[in-house]
């Protein structure tokens, strides 16, 4: 690449908005804020939309095979002569399209802020908030080193419970980001200790030679991780497993997803950025970015990351279905979506066309980036509208929205699979992928698909149809042009994105991938996901007692979906009851009387035995006296009887 | 360049204090005084880096020797390297930090700055000092004013926390004191003599049973002043009662000569002994790291949370120490320098809420960045700073501490570096309490509505601070560069008690 100044430039332009609005937003800027922020991102998307161009067509490939690239490399903190972190821009065909995405989506957020979070007093620390998480994102996708990534993880995670928290004042925003912080920490410390084990045994934390050495067989290092062990498992399992696990952190899989449904306290369209379409996927991105090393040395761990996904997947979808808060609906759907791409990375191989799954996980990356921003920025609209979240206000707005109806239309075919929305296209390379390598997560997948229409329409129906509209609402109208015109570009997106070239771009391996998948395997799962539409149709189109007849009849299973499977109230079994008083209350106790205590008894004993003897300095003459010669006839019988 | 400027300075800004007549001309001499330290500071370093630069590879610079006693051989000798720099620019940015937030100290102001300048002079002289019994007379010099500070201008139960304070250190100093005897006493010099020039005594070779009995009297010494777990409890109530530029100076400076101390004195001279005990020191410091977190979990008044998160935080230091590899000692130095400014911010942003509101409990206060928006930043900043995160100097310096501990590869250690790792997730959870309860949710009392924010003084300490942070936290390669030559020598010399 010859421009590599442009590339340092995406991450840094939002970092200096960041700087500009925090430090003097408040005073300044308090109401041109939003548009510094969009401008500056829109330099950014231009300038990555340039790299994708300079990358995709004109310089990333070389024996058609596209490269990995160190743009540039700087010596950020060196523990020895062999190890450090740097600083670094690593330029491959997925940090290209994270580039294209993150910048993208974090642009239409931009824009529809303008409107969405007009009249807020708190408008500058917003826009810098978001700038903060944008330039982290970008910093993490360009990451060239695994320590570096991990800098950045943890400011994205920051970012994240800043922006969940926004709204300060409110009880549950606090609790809600406090989880979402908290769990995730719990993850990265996973990550941290993998990235000490790999770091330790490969001399290395730069992403390209560790890849390298842990992968070469009969590389010395290889050799050395793979024959050391802990409970009868090799340390590079180890390794990849706790970073895989600071992943699924980030990425919500089961059990580490408990913060995302809680995560839309924050504002929506922070929601759409970072619990939909850019944070919650890089744990996906950091299996694809280690990938090399999980596909051709440790296909064990791979296994975990398959079913870890497929199990999130379906997990989700089901809970999904139970859901009356419009966006927890979605943050359910956002799990079960990256559970997708999850097992897809799992059931791929390394090269060639055994590389489907890869690319495929990295085409639902893309085309979800955009379908499920849109749904939740459409969700926005309507909550701005109605003013609440849950579906009971809503219902019938078809009219009184007629564009945001519409575009949430689009997004919900897409995310069902139905062709030629995009979802469609990235799903059929999923599933074909899992269909060549593990019946199981195939079969798992193809249910999760056709209940994933089914909870997207009962979603889509109770918002859009469902019962005559609440008039009271149809003074608000649709919303400034700033937010439906965002919503039109991802609905485009959503329609024609499964059309981009993907395979040709992004594989494992750097060469593309020519497979096609048949127009008979479509079939059956086009077929299901029509089936849950329709079933979806016939019990919510229109108000009636079916729902309820059908959740009173599941009985215990549809209670415990509606309580999220009872993982929260373990979680907090687990933090209140063990944490707090089983370890922290005794340590507290413990220093207060028994260290401290101890202190204050050898004071006291001191205290004690001066009292005793203080006695003896009474000041008066005759005392001394007595004393003097006392000690004197001491002495002298001493003398007499020792002397010898 | 020469270092004992660094005695002159402060002591002749303490004499003018002395003839100042009020308030306003007290305060400016202080700050006046203090701002020189920091110029002389920031001089210092750039002369360190120039004489690198001219290829300078001695491990001490600009040394000066003066015999004071000559009968025990007690000299005056002084001399830096990297890490003593970094000790020394430490200070300096507390002490102007700390005369910043105590701007309108009106009872007994003379006296008040008199003493902040008097232990500033102790700390100076502590860490430029090469011949361990005068560093040992600076110690002393540095403990004496923190009782007064607290006893005199404290809160709460100040009489108790001064005297438990002061006994405690003053343990800490009767064991120090017999450690560098037993050196003393060990050591020969060829001529007759013995010596307590730290330089010479690293070039002996002290007998192992000797080191294996002083160690002990001369890690755990100093160890009380960084909290070594279980002498850890004066910290608290220390930090609580005291004024807030005192709790700045104690967790910013008074802790660190513990933690210098520890690495100079203890480990450096007697390596043997720090091999045959690191298995100690690592086991007391895992206890203090993790038990510290828990019990600050448990914490209701934010002094407190402070005081028991830097048992935690301090722990790093100890254990990096113990871990006795290059990368985890130099984190352990990165640690003390990174502590030192964090903790001092964080106890600047609870004086200064605690000055307009009057209570330092969690759950009488709420809501407060609606009302002061610039302390609270500064009380998140502290907070995130605390938890490590990227970007701020708590994270290079925990890294750091982390990879080098997981260089030394015996199994218990790595279980240890796993358990000390482990602290990161509870720090999130005390700190996002602390600091959701009393920055974030809903205004708990009306009246903390008229309350102002920051005034200019204190904006320029919290500035201070937090650009210390940050520079620590975005380019640590200026400070790894300083600090490694410096621990490179007593890495050596560790390594070559490990060889024999």
């Amino acid at each position: 690449m010859s421009h590599p100044i442009y590339i340092a430039l995406i991450p840094l332009i939002p970092l200096a908005c960041f700087f500009i609005l925090g430090l003097f937003g408040r005073k300044y800027f308090s109401g041109s804020a939003g548009v510094i922020g969009t401008l500056s991102l829109l330099a950014s998307t231009l300038l990555s939309l340039i790299t994708a161009y300079e990358y995709f067509f004109v310089s990333g490939k070389s024996n058609g095979v596209f490269q990995k690239i160190s743009v540039f490399k700087y010596t950020w903190l060196q523990f020895s002569p062999s190890l450090s972190i740097d600083m670094g821009i690593l330029i491959d065909p997925i940090t290209v399209m994270m580039l294209v995405v993150v910048t993208f989506v974090s642009l239409m957020v931009h824009l529809f802020s303008l409107g969405y979070m007009k009249g807020e007093p708190r408008f500058a620390t917003y826009y810098g908030f978001l700038s903060l998480f944008t330039f982290s994102m970008l910093g993490l996708v360009l990451s060239s080193n695994i320590f570096q990534i991990y800098l950045f993880w943890e400011l994205v995670g920051v970012s994240s419970f800043l922006l969940i928290g926004f709204y300060f004042e409110k009880p549950s925003a606090v609790a809600a980001s406090k989880k979402a912080f908290i769990v995730t920490r719990f993850a990265d410390l996973g990550f941290l200790i993998g990235i000490l084990v790999l770091s330790f045994y490969s001399h290395t934390l730069d992403f390209g030679i560790l890849i390298e050495r842990l992968t070469n067989t009969g590389s010395p290092y290889l050799i050395a991780i793979n024959s050391a062990s802990f409970l009868g498992v090799s340390a590079l399992t180890w390794a990849l497993l706790l970073v895989f696990m600071g992943g699924a952190g980030k990425s919500a899989m089961f059990p580490l997803h408990i913060w995302l449904p809680d995560a839309m306290e924050g504002p929506t369209p922070v929601s759409a950025l970072i619990h939909a379409a850019t944070m919650v996927v890089a744990g996906v991105f950091l299996v694809a970015r280690l990938f090399p090393v999980f596909a051709l040395s440790d296909p064990e761990a791979l296994q975990v990351v398959t079913y870890t996904g497929a199990f999130s997947a379906f997990f989700a979808a089901i809970i999904a279905c139970t859901q009356t808060d419009i966006k927890r609906v979605l943050a359910y759907s956002t799990m079960s979506q990256i559970g997708y791409m999850m097992f897809a990375l799992g059931v791929s191989k390394y090269s060639g066309e055994d590389g489907l799954g890869y690319m495929g996980s990295m085409f639902h990356l893309f085309t979800h980036a955009f379908f499920k921003s849109l749904l939740f920025l459409g969700a926005g609209s309507v909550i701005h509208m109605v003013h609440s979240n849950e579906m009971k206000d809503m219902g019938g707005l078809r009219k009184l929205m007629p564009i945001t109806h519409i575009c949430f239309l689009i997004a919900c075919l897409a995310i069902a699979g139905i062709p030629p929305f995009s979802g469609f296209f990235s799903k059929e390379e999923i599933l074909m992928a899992a269909f060549e390598s593990n019946r199981l997560v195939y079969g798992i997948a193809l249910f999760t698909s056709g209940l994933t229409a089914f909870y997207m329409f009962r979603l889509y129906y109770s918002i859009f149809w469902s019962k005559p509209a609440d008039t009271h609402h149809a003074h608000h109208g649709e919303g400034t042009w700033t937010m439906k015109i965002p919503l039109m570009i991802l609905a485009v997106l959503a329609l024609f994105a499964g059309f981009t070239p993907i395979a040709n771009w992004i594989s494992a391996d750097g060469a593309p991938i020519h497979s096609k998948v048949p127009i008979t395997f479509s079939i059956l799962p086009v077929a299901l996901a029509l089936g849950g539409i329709l079933f979806a149709t016939r019990l919510f189109i229109t108000a009636n007692e079916l729902p309820g007849r059908i959740a009173t009849q599941l009985g215990g299973i549809y209670k415990s979906a509606l309580h999220k499977f009872y993982i929260d109230e373990l979680y907090l079994f687990v933090t209140k009851k063990i944490l707090f008083n089983l370890i922290g209350r005794p340590a507290a106790w413990f220093d207060k009387n028994i260290v401290d205590g101890f202190m204050n008894l050898l004071a006291k004993i001191t205290g004690y035995l001066s009292d005793m003897i203080k006695g003896y300095q009474s000041g008066k003459v005759q005392d001394y006296a007595l004393y003097f010669f006392g000690g004197v006839a001491g002495l002298v019988i001493a003398f007499i009887y020792l002397w010898k | 360049m020469n270092l004992t400027l660094f005695l002159l300075f402060p002591l002749f800004t303490a004499v003018a204090i002395l003839f100042a007549q009020n308030l306003k001309q007290i305060r400016s001499i202080s700050l006046a005084g203090a701002l020189l330290q920091l110029a002389l500071a920031l001089k210092l370093l750039m002369a360190y880096y120039q004489q690198r630069a001219e290829g300078n590879k001695s491990q001490m610079l600009f040394e000066y020797i003066q015999n004071w006693y000559a009968p025990l051989n007690l000299q005056y000798h002084i001399g830096v390297d990297g890490i003593s720099i970094a000790m020394i620019l430490l200070t300096t940015f507390i002490v102007v930090a700390g005369i910043l937030v105590s701007w309108h100290m009106e009872t007994l102001s003379k006296e008040f700055f008199f003493l902040l300048i008097l232990l500033s002079l102790g700390a100076y002289g502590f860490f430029i000092s090469l011949d361990i019994f005068t560093m040992f007379f600076f110690l002393e010099v540095a403990v004496i004013p923190k009782f007064l500070l607290i006893g005199i201008w404290g809160s709460g139960k100040k009489e108790y926390s001064a005297m438990k304070l002061a006994l405690m250190l003053m343990g800490g100093s009767a064991l120090i004191l017999v450690g560098i005897f037993g050196i003393y006493f060990n050591s020969h010099t060829g001529t007759g003599t013995h010596t307590f020039d730290l330089l010479l005594l690293s070039k002996m070779n002290i007998p192992i049973e000797i080191q294996k009995m002083f160690f002990p009297f001369a890690f755990i010494g100093f160890g009380i002043f960084t909290a070594i777990f279980p002498f850890h409890t004066w910290v608290p109530d220390g930090h609580a009662s005291a004024p807030t530029a005192a709790s700045m100076f104690l967790a910013g400076i008074s802790m660190k000569l513990g933690g210098y101390g520890c690495l100079r004195v203890a480990t450096f001279l007697m390596p043997d002994a720090a091999h045959a005990y690191s298995w100690v020191i690592i086991l007391v410091s895992t206890i203090a790291i993790i038990y510290g977190a828990f019990a600050t979990m448990m914490q209701t008044d934010l002094k407190y949370i402070n005081a028991y998160s830097s048992i935690s935080h301090c722990g790093f230091v100890l254990l990096g120490i113990g871990m006795l590899t290059q990368t985890s000692i130099t984190g352990a130095v990165m640690q003390m320098v990174s502590h030192g400014l964090m903790t001092a911010l964080f106890f600047a942003a609870i004086g200064m809420i605690y000055s307009r509101t009057h209570t330092r409990m969690v759950a009488q206060l709420g809501g407060l960045l609606k009302i002061m928006p610039f302390i609270s930043t500064v009380f998140v900043i502290a907070g995130l700073s605390s938890l490590g995160l990227p970007g701020f100097s708590g994270f290079v310096a925990e890294m750091t501490v982390f990879i080098g501990s997981w260089e030394n590869p015996d199994k218990m250690y790595r279980l240890a570096t796993i358990l000390a790792c482990a602290s990161i997730v509870v720090t999130a959870v005390y700190i996002l309490r602390a600091a959701g309860q009393t920055i974030m949710g809903p205004i708990t009392n009306k009246s903390y509505d008229q309350l102002s924010d920051a005034t200019w003084n204190e904006k320029f300490a919290a500035g201070l601070l937090i650009t210390g942070i940050l520079v620590v936290g975005l380019a640590p390669f200026w400070l790894i560069n300083l600090i490694q030559p410096g621990t490179e020598f007593i890495i050596n010399k560790l390594g070559v008690a490990l060889i024999k």
